[in-house]
């Protein structure tokens, strides 16, 4: 690791440990609380619909998720793999940490995810571009 | 991770579904550790109900069978949204139907045994002691790994399905022996009596130990039916996957070194008024996780030649219904008014959209979930005094 990127931004690269495969990029937004797709989110559009949560009223598709960690009923795996499918899904995930419902949805809805970056989630802002590379392990700064 | 030749060769199939299966296992084992696959003697397939999946689990599973899924070792289907032979009496829309009878012809299609049953181990799938399995229900889960001694993690609706075409699941979790020790003591000293007893002090202590594995002392008994009870509420409340029952489902000494509770008169009757939010209930189910032919017989004697003031489900498999039918416990149960279903339960099934706003249950599964998932307030009791309550 070099100093540039353990600084995570000399370059505008951070990074991260991937989950899954492939290449995103869109538009940063970010839950600062954890996330449970089922119920949460309309599968047909993205729009984030959960009650009282702050991405309440947000659209996720084409967006560079960012939130701690998913939770709640397993069933959320196949709303990810359902929004992934319709094209309202997420351009690509950054986890801290990535559990099993979320990593599924991920793996079967083919959408790049990291965790574990090695800068805090709060230095990812909204609305700032970014690239998820899950294959090289990297967050680029556009 | 180490894979076999068999795995590689899994990972490279010609076969979609065989691929993305096995690639789903390779990355869930190398996000969790896992060393290497272990072959699994059976699954149980999750994520059944079309209420609970929705449109993109319907079209996963379809687009799943399509590409030439098919179990390779036997896989039971957890409860469906409906009672398959009597929806339209029970009032379900159409539309609703039409949805779960895909999800059952995906599953026909894949090989999945039809058991629609949250209690596979009554109803045909008993695994040996020490086997390893896929399972995905959070109730069988615990009565796998606790009562019988299998080994399974808590799977997913789409790892366990996975699990099952592949026929193996990442090592790691509860298949690894240092990994199945208790991690907290709980000393039981309320007398323990009924099933719901059981279920209250399931639910209290899921509660208390969130995903760890509680050993009990102080209750010395307990039956298949009370077993069940306390697993399914321990898994709703908190995420309990193995517990130890001393004198009852282990021979093992009681931990030293981890945190020690104790569960009195006091946090019994706290934990009956914590789960009841109705006193006056328009629907008793009874069946959750599915009944067994002994409590079956239990609802039918209660009820026989009777007539009940509100509803009553009697829920659990197809193949303990059969027996309850040539028993003749479902006539006696039906002439009282109430209805013995396959297939389904209160919590799976569309209930608020057959007008009910209040059920009485005698599990603390039920009485967990039934506020949230279906807009009813609960009345938790044991069944004697919920059916004594219905009938006249």
């Amino acid at each position: 690791m070099t100093a540039e990127s353990t600084n995570g931004t000399a370059d505008g690269a951070i990074d991260a440990e991937p989950i899954t495969e492939g290449i995103g990029r869109g538009e940063v937004l970010r839950s600062p609380v954890p996330i449970s797709f089922y119920g949460a989110v309309e599968p047909d559009t993205g729009e984030f619909i959960e009650d009282g949560h702050p991405l309440e009223g947000e659209n996720i598709a084409g967006k560079v998720l960012v939130f701690p960690r998913g939770k709640g009923s397993t069933v959320g795996s196949y709303v990810l793999y359902g929004l992934a499918n319709n094209g309202c899904g997420p351009a690509a995930i950054v986890n801290e940490e990535t559990e099993t419902i979320v990593a599924t949805g991920a793996i079967l809805g083919e959408i790049p995810c990291l965790d574990s970056p090695e800068v805090a989630l709060e230095t990812l802002e909204d609305d700032e571009t970014v690239e998820v590379d899950a294959d090289a392990g990297e967050i680029r700064r556009q | 991770m180490h894979l076999t030749q068999h795995e590689e060769d899994l990972l490279e199939s010609d076969n979609d579904a065989v691929r993305k299966a096995m690639e789903l296992l390779v990355k869930l084992g190398d996000i969790y550790g896992a060393e290497e696959m272990i072959e699994i003697e059976s699954a149980q397939a999750s994520g059944i109900s079309y209420k609970s999946i929705g449109d993109p689990g319907v079209e996963f599973l379809e687009g799943f069978a399509e590409e030439g899924a098919e179990t390779s070792v036997p896989t039971f289907a957890n409860p469906a949204g409906m009672d398959f032979e009597r929806w339209e009496e029970l009032g379900i829309d159409e539309a609703f139907a039409d949805k779960q009878q895909r999800i059952r012809d995906a599953l026909k299609e894949m090989g999945i045994v039809l058991s629609f049953t949250c209690t596979p181990y009554l109803a045909g799938n008993l695994p040996r002691r020490g086997q390893h399995v896929a399972w995905a229900e959070s109730s069988a889960v615990s009565f796998v790994n606790s009562v019988v001694g299998a080994k399974t993690n808590r799977e997913g609706g789409p790892s366990a399905l996975a699990a099952a075409i592949t026929g193996r699941t990442p090592k790691y979790g509860l298949h690894l022996e240092d990994n199945r020790q208790p991690t907290y003591r709980i000393d039981v000293e309320a007398d323990i009596e009924s099933q719901a007893d059981f279920a209250a002090l399931g639910s209290w202590t899921g509660r208390l130990v969130e995903d760890g594995k509680p050993y009990f002392t102080g209750v010395d008994s307990g039956g298949t039916d009370d077993l069940k009870a306390l697993g399914a509420a321990m898994a709703a409340t908190g995420a309990v996957a193995l517990h130890f029952l001393e004198g009852v489902t282990t021979e093992m000494e009681p931990p030293e070194n981890v945190e020690t509770v104790t569960f009195g008169e006091g946090e019994l009757t706290e934990e009956y008024a914590e789960l009841t939010t109705a006193d006056d209930p328009e629907l008793v189910v009874i069946g959750c996780p599915h009944c067994s032919p002994e409590e079956i017989q239990d609802v039918a004697a209660t009820v026989e030649g009777k007539s009940l003031t509100s509803d009553l489900w009697v829920c659990t498999s197809a193949s303990v219904k059969t027996w309850a039918d040539r028993n003749g416990l479902t006539e006696t149960i039906e002439a009282a008014g109430g209805k013995v279903l396959a297939d389904t339960c209160n919590v799976v099934s569309p209930i608020e959209e057959l007008g009910y706003e209040s059920s009485a249950t005698d599990s603390a599964k039920a009485a967990t979930y039934l506020p949230g998932f279906c807009n009813q307030d609960v009345a938790f009791n044991d069944k004697e005094t919920l059916l004594a309550e219905v009938t006249e």
